[in-house]
């Protein structure tokens, strides 16, 4: 037993070797920490460190979910993310449908740049160009405002208006690169299928719900397992830089992921923000896993795992 | 596919969808650029316009008379991108290799090993105190480099495509002598340019737009990467700009003179600047890129 393992070894360690960088960085950079997360179930001291620090049970979770902000970070991160699941998965699969209908190489080609040029910008200057459009005394959007004769609006105090802000925001960074691979999906269907369709007489509309939507859904349902398991993670750099951290809109832009950042760096709650953090962690497991099955149920070719 | 007239007046309507939309896409950036060649004075009274009132090239040549910051935050940046992106690639390949070989005995058990970091972390909290109170890491440039290192994803999409390489590749190299390190440094690098490129290309761009390592770890001005150094900008101009001329002797009267406003957005686009120009050259890269590798198999 131990000489076959041995054996098993001696054969496989050059290619382990390739393996180890990897390896070790995983166990340290992601391993570790999920060690670490037990500074959750204590009281962190700094001269203490994680081990040392006492054991308090689960009084960290007790105050997080007396917290009264609970409710709305829970809201917003699931609402937000359900939004945008729903709106960039219409979007990105309604412009790769109409980028597959036109035929001018050039154009198709502009268009996909123009749509696509978004996703290779950092939130920081998307919230730079929000910025020029919102900055409530010289941005442009109060000046049009102006011009049709309503009053201008005070966009970083006003938080209603960034429940549709923030989609819009996320539409506009995500649709190239969601309609490019769906669009790239649509070039793989083989062309018989559509010139048999057509020669049966098929309309555009029979065409694209028999044939172009039916070969999509092997991707839509795994970018869709995928969005659906971090719906407890939100887009960080959208939530904390297009608000520009204005304590007054934080009734529609505090997420989850902004609350354990602000409770670390600001308010140096280790314990509220790692305990928010756990279970942050293990309800996004458990989805994944939930999901994952139910998919499998349905069409196992289509599950991730 | 059939493809063939080029040009059809039954597409109007979707040309003219994609007009609109390229409208709302570029009018941003546009605005951007407007601001910047605006002036000061211009901008204060009469507020931000999609035309300039007056063309005016101060804000620039304020930055280039004073070009530091922006220069040292090109330089923290292209060295956090050019060594974070060639050891994060060397990295991910030479794992994904070892995986994608069928022969390797610990291949599903190192498979599992990874893809369970892509479902469980232990969150946001552990993570810093070990980069901080254990490695103490903050204010260095590792600690721009390591978080984005390793990633699974990448590790996976590039064990799909040494996957599709023929088997009798390897079989022969190793009846020839050839050593495993040898194998993969001599034979497969060169054959997988296409996807380390992608991968490359993937990771530079993460880098070069990174900023949350900056905003957690870094509280230097030396080491501020671009993106963080415009997000510091936008609440604190006035004194990047003061440290921009810092061996000149601020006075009140001079401080009126900063265009701030026009400044901050010419900023902005020198820093996304070489992103927009190269970016098109690789776009196809980037599509491929999409595919993520399966994790089955």
């Amino acid at each position: 037993m131990l000489s076959r393992m041995m054996k098993d070894f001696r054969k496989n360690k050059f290619l382990l070797a390739l393996t180890l960088p990897m390896v070790i960085y995983v166990f340290v950079f992601s391993y570790t920490p999920m060690f670490g997360a037990i500074v959750a179930f204590k009281r962190y001291q700094y001269n203490k460190g994680i081990l040392g620090s006492d054991w308090v049970g689960l009084s960290n979770f007790k105050f997080l979910f007396n917290s009264p902000d609970l409710w709305r970070l829970v809201r917003n991160t699931l609402g937000y993310n359900a939004v945008f699941i729903m709106t960039s998965l219409v979007a990105s699969v309604t412009v790769a449908l109409l980028l597959y209908e036109l035929t001018s190489r050039k154009l198709l080609k502009a268009y996909q740049s123009v749509m696509f040029f978004p996703h290779f910008l950092s939130w920081v200057v998307v919230a730079y160009m929000a910025y020029a459009f919102l900055n409530p005394r010289s941005g442009m959007l109060n000046h049009w405002i102006a011009d049709i004769g309503w009053s201008p609006v005070d966009w970083y105090n006003e938080a209603t208006a960034w429940m549709y802000i923030l989609p819009l925001a996320n539409i506009w960074k995500d649709i190239g690169f969601g309609a490019i691979m769906y669009y790239a999906a649509l070039l793989g269907i083989d062309p018989a299928y559509f010139e048999a369709a057509k020669i049966d007489g098929a309309n555009k509309w029979q065409i694209v719900r028999k044939i172009s939507l039916p070969s999509l859904y092997p991707l839509i349902t795994i970018l869709t397992i995928l969005a659906i398991g971090h719906i407890f993670s939100a887009d960080f750099g959208l939530f904390y830089q297009l608000p520009m951290n204005s304590p007054t809109l934080l009734a529609t832009t505090d997420v989850i992921d902004t609350y354990i950042f602000r409770a670390l760096t600001v308010l140096g709650n280790i314990g509220m923000s790692s305990a928010a953090g756990l279970t942050k962690s293990l309800l996004g497991f458990l989805l994944v896993l939930g999901v994952n099955a139910v998919v499998k149920k349905i069409n196992a070719d289509n599950s991730l795992f | 596919m059939k493809r063939t007239a080029d040009y059809s007046w039954s597409k109007l309507p979707i040309h003219l969808f994609f007009i609109a939309i390229s409208v709302v896409f570029i009018v941003p950036l546009w605005s951007i650029i407007s601001i910047s060649l605006s002036k000061e004075s211009d901008l204060v009274t009469v507020g931000y316009r999609l035309i300039p009132l007056n063309l005016d090239f101060q804000a620039y040549q304020y930055i280039f008379d004073n070009p530091l910051p922006i220069l040292n935050a090109y330089k923290v940046t292209s060295i956090m991108s050019f060594a974070g992106t060639c050891l994060s690639v060397l990295m991910i390949s030479m794992c994904a290799y070892a995986l994608s070989r069928s022969d390797f005995k610990y291949r599903s058990i190192i498979t599992f090993y990874l893809f369970f970091t892509t479902l469980f972390s232990g969150g946001l909290v552990p993570y810093y105190l070990l980069m901080t109170k254990v490695l103490h890491l903050q204010n260095s440039y590792a600690a721009l480099i390591i978080p984005l290192l390793g990633s699974v994803w990448f590790v996976f999409l590039m064990r799909t495509f040494f996957q599709q390489l023929p088997d009798s590749l390897v079989e022969s190299a190793t009846l020839d002598g050839a050593g495993e390190l040898r194998i993969y440094f001599t034979m497969i690098v060169p054959l997988s340019t296409p996807v380390m490129a992608t991968v490359g290309l993937l990771q530079l761009l993460a880098y070069w737009n990174s900023w949350y390592q900056a905003l957690l770890f870094i509280d230097k001005q030396e080491l501020y990467p671009l993106q963080y150094l415009l997000q510091v900008m936008m609440s604190n101009i006035q004194e990047i700009l003061r440290n921009m001329q810092e061996n000149v002797p601020v006075d009140a009267g001079a401080a009126v003179q900063i265009p701030t406003e026009s400044t901050r957005m010419a900023m902005c686009i020198l820093a996304i600047g070489p992103m927009l120009f190269i970016f098109p050259f690789f776009q196809k890269y980037f599509a491929k890129g999409l595919t993520v590798g399966s994790v089955k198999g």
